[in-house]
């Protein structure tokens, strides 16, 4: 039958530059010293475990933040028309393309030692204050990247929402906060969900970001980068990057059965 | 007005959202372009920044834009067949078919890069090579295309148009060149667009699987941002703003008509 | 326009259809169809019509041991593309990336008859379905009724040696499915096309039908003219599948008479077989709809053209002629 053969071409690439090189790290990362016991040492580690838990809490908080950021303002676009709310529009989404390098930079030019911010505390408190290299800079990195991605679920979700409920719920006397409350959180709680559980996956994963702001941010991705260029420790890198893909993968996969079918692009 | 106050205090709340991501663009823009950020724009305006950033990294740019272009015709070659394969298949190899091929961008880039260093690192030529940035690439970019044309197949019920040109005459060749693709250009359009837009910007992989000869856009613009005075990054992200804004327009518009025609 | 020349008799033996899941679809049956005759399948959804016309197209295999000749030739390995029927799907299947020209002809394009031939025929086609001047259209611009008229044209375009139908009038409102009903009897019967027509509407059945197959879960609970069926039903099923059906005791004590609405006469009290009360009116324009309770477990249901009106909770008094009861 025609459809099995169609399939070959992207089956081989995949599977010659994906799932055996795949294989072989998973292999690798418990070829080490430690052997299979490589794949806990990101708990067993005081200094992996270290990394870990900045990472998953980094991640936690960037999503909590952008849930209640992106929530009020995607709703507020997507249930008010006013001129100038497409222009609104436009530019919270138009970000969603940068690479996390250009977010890095653009932290850099808001909280770096000639940030604006910098700029605006000298010049209101006589402090430059610069925290583009640290964890708060990092946090307002991710914040920048994760908004745009939210927001365009939050508005998506909200055209899909049928406004009948609404009416009825008018009907029967509820005040706007109310039905805010008790219509459009819970309709809106799968993609509210889903958005957030890739925000999440996309903050563990997230690299181009925190190397720009510095290598000595402690995240995983930087760890198992450090791990692989600077000390050459092949099967460490490789058993943290699995524990990385999986974990962030079980993430996504849990955002899906909320959501059907959203892939995330990564930062 | 005659709005409530409550619609005033989320109007100024999103402003101040859309300001937080749209001044440091501004202030990059601007950067690229003036004669020292430091004093600011009252040390006047200057393309010089531009121009040095040209002569440092013109090659980044070219093959950025070489890779995509190659990344759209494998892209496309490996992803538009395989999802008609997809959407005539309706059992759950299919299924698990489509979830590995999104494996590649579920899991960080450094997985992947790492281990196609692994794999692959001592075939020096190949190492050594864009092919080996593109391979990359197309790992990640391929669900994109699939998807994009699957969903579009899926919508204009595909089975049963192919039927009805096979109960005409027509053969496998005849319906997928006269029937299929063409109902399917949407998808490959969108597809084609969002292929090229992430591998522009794509970091992650690149980073790791790059050579100082092997050079991508978003990889010299970390080196800019990290070795290069605050001018030249700018100037460099303005002229990575120039390639991506009007690809990120088209894919909006794009969206925009499907949504219209829905 | 004829198509008596191209038309042939079908043949099914001992065709059968179990899918890759485990449904059985169609248990092996025969049947034979005449050269220019027009054969309805009907049933409810889920009783294998579908499938069986999708084996007789060829976008489907029977079972091993199943055959489907055409004209006498064994054809049950001939995939569609070369069995050289026209095809009208439920959804019409039209090629949104062309007009309605290039749609009907496709078929002739594929055997490649020159354009200007094709551009002949393709005239003569729309002309046949009442859209001249259609042909630059767009299918987006054209309502469902004049889709399915494309689609109808499409299929004979190519002078098919059988037309096959799947519901083609399923997807259209009450009012243009009648009138594109008439159209499709006056066009089957002209063409002289052998004809397979799949259908769950009962009355679209019987006009279309020259024959009607009835269908149950994968069989054919009886095949026969209209007439044959909707008088002389043979199962249970099939009595209460076409038309409606009251079923009753006609005496105390006495088996279940079937008989239809219609044939429920309304008598002056003297001259009843039994009695009842009606619990619903349904004036229906040209006749009037009654529920009546005869003390049995059904409602009674009664077809009267009698003008006068009826009130609820009247006492009505039925009779049934003795050649109106139905025997299975």
């Amino acid at each position: 039958m025609a459809p099995a053969w169609l399939l070959a071409p992207a089956a081989a690439v995949f599977t010659a530059f994906w799932l055996l090189p795949i294989a072989r790290l998973t292999a690798v990362g418990a070829g080490g010293p430690d052997g299979i016991a490589a794949y806990a040492a990101v708990v067993t580690n005081p200094a992996y475990f270290r990394s870990l838990v900045s990472t998953l809490l980094l991640s936690a908080g960037v999503t909590f933040a952008t849930l209640i950021i992106s929530g009020v303002a995607g709703l507020f676009l997507s249930r008010n028309r006013f001129p100038g709310r497409g222009l609104l529009s436009a530019m919270l989404t138009f970000p969603l393309a940068f690479p996390g390098v250009v977010v890095g930079f653009m932290v850099i030019l808001l909280a770096g030692r000639q940030g604006l911010i910098g700029a605006i505390t000298q010049w209101a408190f006589d402090e430059n204050l610069v925290f583009a290299y640290s964890m708060a800079g990092l946090f307002l990195g991710y914040l920048y990247f994760s908004i745009p991605r939210v927001i365009l679920t939050v508005m998506a979700a909200a055209e899909k929402l049928d406004p009948k409920l609404e009416e009825a719920a008018r009907s029967l006397g509820a005040s706007p906060w109310r039905v805010i409350v008790d219509v459009l959180v819970p309709g809106l709680k799968p993609a509210l969900i889903s958005a957030g559980a890739i925000c999440f996956a996309t903050s563990m994963g997230a690299f181009g970001t925190a190397f720009t702001l510095a290598t000595r941010i402690n995240v995983l991705p930087i760890t198992i980068y450090t791990e692989f260029t600077n000390y050459a420790n092949f099967a460490t890198a490789a058993s943290l990057s699995i524990v990385l893909g999986v974990l962030t993968w079980l993430v996504l996969n849990l955002a899906r059965t909320f959501a059907g079918s959203t892939v995330a692009a990564a930062a | 007005m005659n709005r409530p106050a409550r619609f005033w205090l989320q109007l100024g709340f999103t402003v101040f959202v859309c300001l937080f991501l749209v001044v440091p663009v501004v202030m990059s823009v601007l950067a690229g372009i003036t004669e020292n950020f430091f004093i600011g724009v009252k040390s006047g305006f200057t393309l010089r920044w531009i121009g040095e950033v040209w002569t440092l990294y013109d090659k980044t740019v070219y093959l950025s834009i070489g890779i995509a272009v190659a990344c759209l015709a494998v892209t496309l070659v490996l992803g538009v067949p395989a999802a008609y394969a997809l959407a005539r298949t309706q059992n759950r190899w299919a299924r698990a078919f489509e979830e590995l091929l999104v494996l590649p961008v579920a899991v960080p880039g450094l997985a992947t890069a790492l281990a196609l260093i692994l794999m692959y690192g001592q075939l020096r030529g190949f190492r050594a090579s864009w092919t080996f940035i593109l391979v990359g690439h197309v790992l990640f970019t391929l669900p994109f295309m699939v998807r994009s044309v699957l969903a579009v197949m899926a919508a204009i019920d595909l089975k049963t148009i192919e039927d009805a040109a096979a109960s005409l005459g027509a053969s496998f060749y005849q319906r997928f060149f006269q029937v299929i693709l063409p109902n399917a250009k949407p998808g490959i359009l969108a597809g084609s667009l969002m292929v090229v837009t992430l591998s522009m910007g794509e970091f992650n992989i690149t980073w790791m699987l790059h050579t100082p000869l092997t050079q991508t856009l978003p990889v010299g613009l970390a080196d800019s941002y990290a070795s290069m005075r605050l001018e030249i990054g700018s100037a460099y992200t303005i002229v990575f703003f120039f390639m991506i804004v009007p690809l990120l327009v088209a894919l909006q518009w794009l969206s925009d008509r499907t949504m219209k025609t829905a | 326009m004829t198509f008596a020349s191209e038309s042939v008799p079908i043949r099914l033996e001992s065709v059968g259809k179990t899918f890759p899941d485990g449904t059985r679809a169609l248990e092996p049956l025969g049947l034979d169809i005449a050269a220019g005759e027009t054969l309805v399948l009907l049933g409810p959804s889920g009783c294998g019509k579908t499938t069986l016309l999708r084996i007789i197209a060829g976008l489907e295999t029977p079972d091993a041991g199943g055959r489907v000749l055409f004209d006498g030739t064994d054809v049950t390995a001939l995939p569609i593309e070369r069995r050289n029927v026209g095809m009208v799907f439920q959804s019409y299947a039209l090629f949104p990336n062309m007009n309605v020209s290039e749609n009907v002809g496709y078929g002739l394009r594929i055997r490649s008859v020159d354009a200007k031939d094709r551009e002949r025929k393709t005239e003569e086609l729309l002309a046949l379905v009442q859209l001249e001047g259609y042909g630059e259209r767009r299918i987006d611009q054209l309502s469902g009724g004049q889709r399915q008229r494309v689609a109808l044209a499409r299929a004979l375009a190519v002078r098919p040696r059988a037309l096959l139908l799947d519901e083609p009038l399923t997807a259209l409102d009450a009012k243009l499915r009648e009138q594109l009903r008439a159209d499709i009897d006056r066009l089957l019967r002209s063409l002289a096309i052998t004809s397979v027509y799949v259908t769950h509407d009962q009355s679209e059945a019987m006009a279309l039908g020259d024959r009607v197959a009835v269908m149950e879960s994968g069989r054919i609970a009886q095949i026969g003219t209209p007439r044959e069926i909707y008088f002389h039903p043979r199962t249970a099923f099939v009595a209460d599948f076409i038309g409606a059906m009251n079923r009753m005791p006609l005496a105390p004590g006495a088996t279940e008479s079937l008989f239809r609405p219609e044939d429920t006469r309304i008598v002056p009290a003297d001259g009843a077989q039994f009695s009842g009360t009606i619990v619903s009116v349904f004036f229906l324009g040209d006749h009037t709809r009654l529920m009546v309770d005869c003390g049995s477990s059904q409602l009674l249901t009664v077809e009267t053209t009698d003008r006068r009106e009826f009130r609820q909770g009247e006492p009505l008094h039925l009779a049934v002629a003795p050649e109106a009861l139905l025997l299975l």
